[in-house]
C-alpha cells in the first residue's frame, strides 16, 4: 500500500528526515517511535502533504501512485488520512458542515455519490457512539474550546468517518488520561481492517497496549534505526531510548 | 485648484436650480434649516486635507472632490425596475419598502403604506406637511450642518427622503426596507439621500436601509439618516453598502437614544472607489444600550472607512462595537472608533473591537479604536487586530481533503460567522452570506498582488 524509499525532507533548511526507507502493507498496524526530534511527526506530516516540508530526496508510492507531487487534498481523497497532534482550531467553521463536506469530496473521488443529509447524520450518529462523544460539541466551529481529550477524539471519529485507506495517527495518544486513551484505542481498533493500514506515530508505548502494532520501528535522528515486533517496543519501554541511541552507535 | 472650483461651481448652479423648483420657502423651519446649511457649507466644503486632520486622515477625498457631480433633478426612473431590485438588494415579499432614485421617492416601487401598524411610514416631503412639528422638532437636529461639510451639503439639498414615525407604545411588525438607488447614465451624479426615523416612548421597529447602483458612471451617494430613539424605544437597524465598485458613498447614521433605549445595528459594506460610513451615537440618557456590529469586504483598489464616534454623555449606558473586514487586491480599510465617555457618565461600559482578515500582501489596514474617559468608574476595552488567513487551518482542512477553494471559502465564512449570526432577518443573513461567498474569486485573484 505504502512505500518509502530513501525519503529525505527538511524545513527552513534544516534536514529532519534523512533517508527512510518503510514499506507498509494493507491489513497492518506499524508503530514509529523514537525520541522527541527525532524526526517522528515529520514523517507524518511528510506523508500528509505538510506544504512547509520541502522533500529533497526519495520517493513514496501510495498505491502505486507517486504520493510527493500530489497536494494535501489529493492525498486526502486518495484515501491517506493524518490524526494531528495539535489539531487546529477552525473559528466560525460549523463541524458538521466541515465533515460534511469532506466525506463529500472523498467519496466523490472515490465514484460514490454524496450521502444526502439524512444519511450523513445517520452515519455521523453512529461514529459519534463509538468516540463516546457529546453530539452538542458538533455543533461547534470545529475544535473550538474542545478539551485536549476531545479534540484527539474528534481526530479519531473523522477518521472513522472518511475511512481512508492509511491512517498516520501522530502522537493521538499524548496528553490523554486513561479513559480518553481506551476510547480513542477502541476507535482505531473499530477502524482496523484486513483492507486498511494504520501507522502510529508516538513517543510511548503505553497506547500499543491497546493497538497492537503488527511492527514497531524505532526513528533516531531522521533514520530507522532498528525494526521489529511487538516486543521491540517493550524493550523501548524498559531500557529507553538512550539504550537504542548507544547501541546504534548515535550520541547526543 | 481650478478641478475644486469646477465641482464647487457646479454645486452651487445645481443649488440654485434647487431652489428654484423645490423652493423651501412657506415650509417654516425648512428655509432655515437649508440656508445655515449652505453657509455652514461654504465654510467648511469638503475635508480635503487628511494632515493635521485626525477624521479623514487615511481617507483621501481629492478625487471625489475634483469631480464635477450633477444633482439628478428629474431621475430616470425607468432604469430601475422592481426584477432589477429583487436581483440587487435583498427582498422578502413580507417586508415593506420605501424607494427612492437618485435620492427621489419612487411611489411606483414602494409597498410601504403610509399608516402601517400605528406607525406613519412615508416621504420626507409628504411628511413636511403632514407631520410638520415632528419633522420640524427632529430634522436636523442630530446630524449637524455646521460640524461637517458632507452633511452640510446633504442638509443644503435637503427635500425628500424616507420619513418613519412611531408613536409611543407602538411595535411595527413588519420590518422596513428603505432602498437608495443611483441610476444615473449620462454624467458623473450625486443625490444626497435623507431618513429621519423618530421612535417615541417605548416604540420598536426594525428598519433595513440598503445603497445600489444601476449607474453606468461613477456617482457619489452622500446620505444622512437622522434615527431618534424615545426612552424605552427599540431600534433594530441594518445598513446595506452595495454601491458599484467605482463610486463614491459618504453616509452618516446619526443616532440619539433616550433613557433605556436600545439601538442594535449590523452594516454590511462592500468596497466600492471609498465608502465611508460614519455612525455617531449619542447615549444622552441612563439606561441607553448600543449594539453595533459590521463586516466590510473589499478588493481590487476599493476603499472602505468605518468612522465611529460614541459619545456616552450619560450613566450606565453601554456601547458594544464589534468590526471584521476581510481585504484583498491593494484594498484599503480604514476603522477609526472614538468613544468618550463624559465626565457624567459613571457605570458606563464600552467596548470596541476591529478585526482583518488580509487575503493579499498588498491589502492595507488602519485600524485606530480610540478611548477618551473622564469617568472614573468605567469599564471600557478596545482592541484590533490584523491577519492573514492561518496556512495551518487551510492545512488542516485540505489534509481532510476539502479542495483549498472550499477550505478558503469556509475561513472566510468563518471569520465572518461572529458578525452574520448577528442578523436576525434570514433573508438579509441569506443575503450577505451569498455575497462573501461569491466575492471569493475576487478576495483569491487579489492574492497575488
Amino acid at each position: 500500500m505504502l512505500e518509502i524509499r530513501n525519503l529525505r525532507a527538511s524545513i527552513e533548511d534544516k534536514e529532519i528526515l534523512k533517508g527512510i526507507d518503510l514499506k507498509v502493507n494493507a491489513g497492518e498496524v506499524h508503530a514509529i517511535m523514537g525520541p522527541n526530534g527525532s524526526g517522528k511527526s515529520t514523517l507524518a506530516n511528510v506523508l500528509a502533504g505538510r506544504p512547509e516540508y520541502r522533500v529533497t530526496g526519495g520517493e513514496v508510492l501510495f498505491e502505486g501512485k507517486n504520493l510527493l507531487t500530489m497536494f494535501a487534498d489529493e492525498r486526502a481523497r486518495e484515501g491517506l488520512f493524518l490524526a494531528f497532534q495539535y489539531p487546529v482550531e477552525l473559528p466560525g467553521v460549523r463541524s458538521w458542515q466541515f465533515m460534511k463536506s469532506a466525506l463529500d469530496s472523498v467519496r466523490r473521488h472515490r465514484g460514490l455519490e454524496e450521502l444526502s443529509i439524512r444519511e450523513f447524520d445517520k452515519l455521523y450518529e453512529e461514529k459519534l457512539k463509538l468516540v463516546s462523544m457529546d453530539p452538542d460539541l458538533m455543533k461547534r466551529s470545529v475544535n473550538e474550546g474542545f478539551s485536549g481529550g476531545e479534540k484527539k477524539r474528534s481526530e479519531v471519529l473523522q477518521m472513522l468517518l472518511l475511512n481512508p485507506k492509511l491512517a498516520l495517527l501522530d502522537e493521538t495518544d499524548s496528553g490523554l488520561d486513561i479513559d480518553a486513551l481506551r476510547t480513542v484505542s477502541y476507535g482505531i481498533d473499530q477502524f482496523r481492517s484486513p483492507l486498511n493500514a494504520v501507522i502510529l506515530v508516538t513517543h510511548y508505548q503505553r497506547i500499543l497496549n491497546y493497538v497492537s502494532p503488527d511492527y514497531v520501528h524505532v526513528l533516531v535522528d531522521g533514520r530507522i534505526v532498528r525494526s521489529g515486533g511487538r516486543e521491540l517496543a517493550l524493550e523501548l519501554e524498559s531500557k529507553g531510548y538512550e539504550w537504542i541511541k548507544d547501541s546504534v552507535g548515535i550520541s547526543n | 485648484m481650478t478641478q475644486v472650483l469646477t465641482s464647487y461651481d457646479k454645486y452651487l448652479e445645481d443649488l440654485q436650480e434647487f431652489e428654484r423648483r423645490f423652493p423651501s420657502s412657506g415650509f417654516g423651519r425648512l428655509s432655515d434649516i437649508r440656508e445655515s446649511a449652505i453657509a455652514s457649507f461654504d465654510k467648511l466644503g469638503l475635508p480635503t486635507r487628511t494632515q493635521g486632520n485626525e477624521d479623514w486622515k487615511y481617507t483621501n477625498i481629492r478625487s471625489l472632490a475634483s469631480t464635477a457631480f450633477q444633482y439628478v433633478f428629474e431621475p430616470n426612473f425607468e432604469r430601475v425596475t422592481e426584477a432589477q431590485l429583487k436581483e440587487l438588494a435583498p427582498w422578502d415579499d413580507s417586508w415593506a419598502s420605501l424607494v427612492f432614485v437618485d435620492g427621489h421617492y419612487v411611489e411606483a416601487l414602494s409597498t410601504a403604506s403610509p399608516r402601517a401598524d400605528g406607525a406613519h411610514i412615508g416621504s420626507l416631503t409628504d411628511a413636511i406637511v403632514t407631520h410638520k412639528d415632528i419633522a420640524e422638532r427632529h430634522l436636523a437636529k442630530y446630524a449637524l450642518a455646521e460640524a461637517d461639510g458632507f452633511s452640510a451639503m446633504n442638509t443644503a439639498f435637503l427635500h425628500d427622503g424616507a420619513f418613519v414615525y412611531v408613536p409611543k407604545d407602538c411595535a411595527v411588525e413588519r420590518p422596513l426596507h428603505i432602498i437608495f438607488v443611483a441610476a444615473g447614465d449620462a454624467q458623473p451624479t450625486v443625490s444626497h439621500p435623507r431618513a429621519l426615523i423618530v421612535l417615541e416612548e417605548n416604540s420598536s421597529i426594525t428598519i433595513v436601509e440598503s445603497y445600489l447602483g444601476v449607474s453606468s458612471v461613477p456617482y457619489l451617494t452622500n446620505s444622512v439618516t437622522e434615527i431618534v430613539l424615545g426612552d424605552g424605544a427599540s431600534a433594530k437597524h441594518y445598513k446595506l453598502l452595495m454601491e458599484n465598485a467605482d463610486a463614491f458613498h459618504v453616509g452618516t447614521t446619526q443616532v440619539y437614544q433616550g433613557k433605556d433605549s436600545a439601538f442594535r445595528s449590523v452594516s454590511f459594506v462592500k468596497g466600492s472607489a471609498i465608502a465611508r460610513n460614519n455612525v455617531s451615537v449619542l447615549l444622552d440618557n441612563p439606561g441607553g444600550n448600543c449594539f453595533l456590529r459590521g463586516l466590510y469586504l473589499t478588493s481590487g483598489k476599493e476603499h472602505i472607512d468605518n468612522h465611529i464616534d460614541i459619545d456616552h454623555a450619560k450613566p450606565h449606558a453601554t456601547s458594544d462595537l464589534y468590526f471584521k473586514g476581510i481585504l484583498s487586491g491593494r484594498s484599503k480599510a480604514v476603522f477609526s472608533g472614538r468613544v468618550l465617555v463624559q465626565k457624567d457618565a459613571q457605570k458606563s461600559s464600552a467596548i470596541q473591537r476591529d478585526k482583518n482578515l488580509l487575503m493579499s500582501k498588498g491589502a492595507e489596514v488602519d485600524s485606530s479604536p480610540s478611548l477618551e474617559i473622564y469617568a472614573d468608574d468605567v469599564q471600557c476595552t478596545h482592541g484590533a487586530t490584523a491577519g492573514a488567513v492561518a496556512e495551518d487551518a487551510l492545512f488542516y482542512m485540505m489534509s481532510r481533503g476539502i479542495d483549498k477553494e472550499t477550505a478558503t471559502l469556509f475561513l472566510i465564512q468563518g471569520f465572518a460567522r461572529e458578525i452574520v449570526d448577528e442578523i436576525q432577518l434570514t433573508t438579509l443573513r441569506d443575503y450577505v452570506e451569498t455575497r462573501i461567498s461569491g466575492a471569493l474569486p475576487n478576495l483569491r485573484s487579489g492574492q497575488e498582488l
